[in-house]
């Protein structure tokens, strides 16, 4: 598979997080290409998340800097953020459970829709119209995540690993440049991983949408990313493409500790 | 028979009205997890607004015409229910994102003392009487079924037919539209309506107003009932009970958790009243709400709570 790695599109600059006296992250930098399938993996508690809810504006890091398509931030919230085209997805799932699949998806198209409270109440045309086109959008997102049976479910009632499959969907409604995803495939058993691989492989491709992963799982993470940010205890012990970075000693001392 | 009836049918009036305000509870739950304490101020609030202003229209202008004094009364008061809803976001709510519920239900606490003062500062405590026209004479209807016919108060059906048509405008505007979607959404999860680009501060601003306008409507029609006096703000009580029963956030729910109660509240104290000596009424609701709370904590119509283990 050959594809196009663009130029830098997230910048992370020297980022330190900590929550009172715990530093979470501590002097963090590295970039995103566009259109290129990014992974942040280490052990539990390395800081993964916390990384993640940084970029997403959900933290606000005490110290650096992050530049999204050449645009720097520091203090941002997480609306913000999705208004410059970030979308992300929950490590503990956050949909709307009482919603149906459809109405989830349709609420990542809250942002692009244009038409004005009186006009979707009063139903008129272009509300109307414009609500249609997004509606086609959401249809082919359903048909992509082959979720076509569940439309009408109430989410909360859906199995675990297609729940997922929605919080995916629901970000991939907004069209956003950069996707974030919070172990996506954590808790799914062999085959639902497989088909979650599936389904991030083809987004990057088909969409082109740039995708940073956090997993701890190195295996998954291994076979569909294209550079690997490894974190340990808040540091950056590892950066490049996976193979260098399975064979880098830190990386192997983090995972499987020292022998004695 | 017709006796019957006709208590059924008083009921039913009356709750009709308990339906209004249990609406605006519903509407804000509904849309930001709060549960509003103050929504029983809001509607004293807005009944003061209104009756003051159509009184002090008249007299500003000059004009000395009913309908165009309540209309524009309506609307000015309205419109500060508007700059309410917008100082209760900006000063008290956008700061309390993501905070517990039962912080922002003392802070709802506090704001219903601070309307119930300003309103009373700004447009006296009285006892005003708010006339918008509604024709007073009952009729008499099915007289040709049975002997005697029923009684109605024509004021009590136009007081229906307006709360049951802004019922199912609500409905249609939480079901059917995309900024109804984007409330439900807020409701089930802040942070998540955050990261998908839901701005929290403007759909709150939005369910404020519409929970305003709701007070609004429900305060006119007890204050042409009753007068507009302190008293409508334990109204918000009576309304505790109907959401109780129809389920915090379920719109329908709390229209028919209204009807039951007011058809409840009367009936009870018609047939079982003689027999325990009378004012069931005052704590029928109550009961009922008791009753429900034990068997289905979810009302009627509910969402049921599945906790994932």
């Amino acid at each position: 598979m050959t594809k196009k790695i663009g130029g830098v599109i997230l910048d992370v600059n020297n980022i330190s997080l900590s929550f009172g006296g715990v530093k979470a992250l501590t002097d963090i930098s590295f970039n995103v290409r566009e259109h290129e399938i990014r992974a942040i993996i280490g052990p539990n508690g390395a800081g993964k998340s916390s990384m993640l809810n940084c970029i997403n504006g959900v933290y606000q890091p005490q110290q650096g800097t992050i530049a999204f398509r050449g645009k720097t931030f520091k203090h941002m919230n997480s609306h913000e953020v999705a208004v410059m085209g970030v979308a992300r997805t929950f490590q503990n799932l956050a949909l709307f459970k009482g919603m149906s699949v459809l109405d989830n998806l349709m609420t990542g198209r809250n942002l692009k829709i244009k038409s004005g409270i009186l006009m979707q109440a009063l139903r008129l045309g272009p509300a109307e119209r414009e609500e249609i086109r997004h509606r086609e959008f959401v249809e082919h997102i359903i048909d992509f995540l082959e979720i076509q049976a569940y439309r009408k479910t109430p989410v909360g009632q859906l199995p675990y690993g297609l729940q997922k499959r929605v919080d995916l969907g629901r970000a991939l409604a907004m069209e956003p440049q950069l996707l974030l995803l919070d172990e996506p495939m954590a808790g799914m058993n062999v085959e639902e991983k497989q088909d979650m691989c599936r389904f991030v492989l083809d987004v990057n491709d088909e969409f082109g949408t740039t995708v940073v992963l956090i997993e701890h799982d190195m295996g998954v993470v291994m076979d569909i990313s294209d550079r690997v940010v490894v974190l340990d205890y808040g540091k950056k012990i590892g950066d490049g493409a996976p193979d260098e970075v399975r064979n880098n000693p830190e990386v192997i001392k983090a995972y499987l500790g020292t022998g004695h | 028979m017709g006796f019957f009836l006709e208590t059924l049918l008083g009921g039913l009036m009356v709750g009709m009205l308990y339906s209004l305000v249990a609406l605006g509870f519903v509407l804000i739950f509904k849309a930001s997890g709060v549960f509003n304490f103050a929504q029983g101020a809001m509607v004293l609030f807005a009944a003061l607004a209104m009756a003051r202003f159509a009184e002090w229209i008249p007299q500003w202008t000059g004009i000395q015409s009913l309908l165009f004094a309540n209309l524009s009364a309506f609307v000015l008061a309205g419109a500060l229910m508007f700059v309410l809803a917008w100082l209760i976001e900006r000063l008290v709510l956008r700061h309390l994102v993501n905070q517990e519920g039962a912080t922002l239900l003392m802070a709802t606490l506090g704001i219903t003392y601070f309307i119930d003062g300003l309103g009373q500062t700004i447009f006296g405590s009285n006892v005003y009487k708010l006339d918008i026209g509604m024709p007073k004479e009952p009729v008499m209807a099915f007289e040709n079924v049975f002997q005697g016919g029923i009684l109605i108060n024509k004021e009590d059906l136009i007081a229906a037919a307006i709360a049951a048509a802004l019922v199912a405008l609500l409905s249609l505007f939480f079901q059917k539209t995309s900024t109804g979607r984007a409330l439900r959404a807020v409701a089930d999860d802040h942070q998540a309506a955050q990261s998908i680009g839901i701005p929290l501060d403007r759909i709150w601003f939005i369910v404020w107003c519409v929970a305003g306008v709701a007070a609004l409507v429900a305060g006119m029609i007890w204050g042409s009932k009753l007068g507009v006096q302190f008293s409508l703000t334990t109204l918000a009580l009576r309304a505790l009970p109907v959401v109780i029963l129809g389920g915090l956030t379920s719109v329908p729910g709390a229209i028919i958790g209204g009807l039951i109660i007011g058809v409840g509240e009367k009936l009870s104290e018609v047939y079982l009243g003689p027999y325990v000596g009378g004012g069931i009424e005052i704590w029928f609701a109550y009961v009922l709400a008791l009753v429900f709370l034990l068997f289905r904590p979810q009302g009627l119509f509910g969402e049921k709570i599945i906790d994932r283990v």
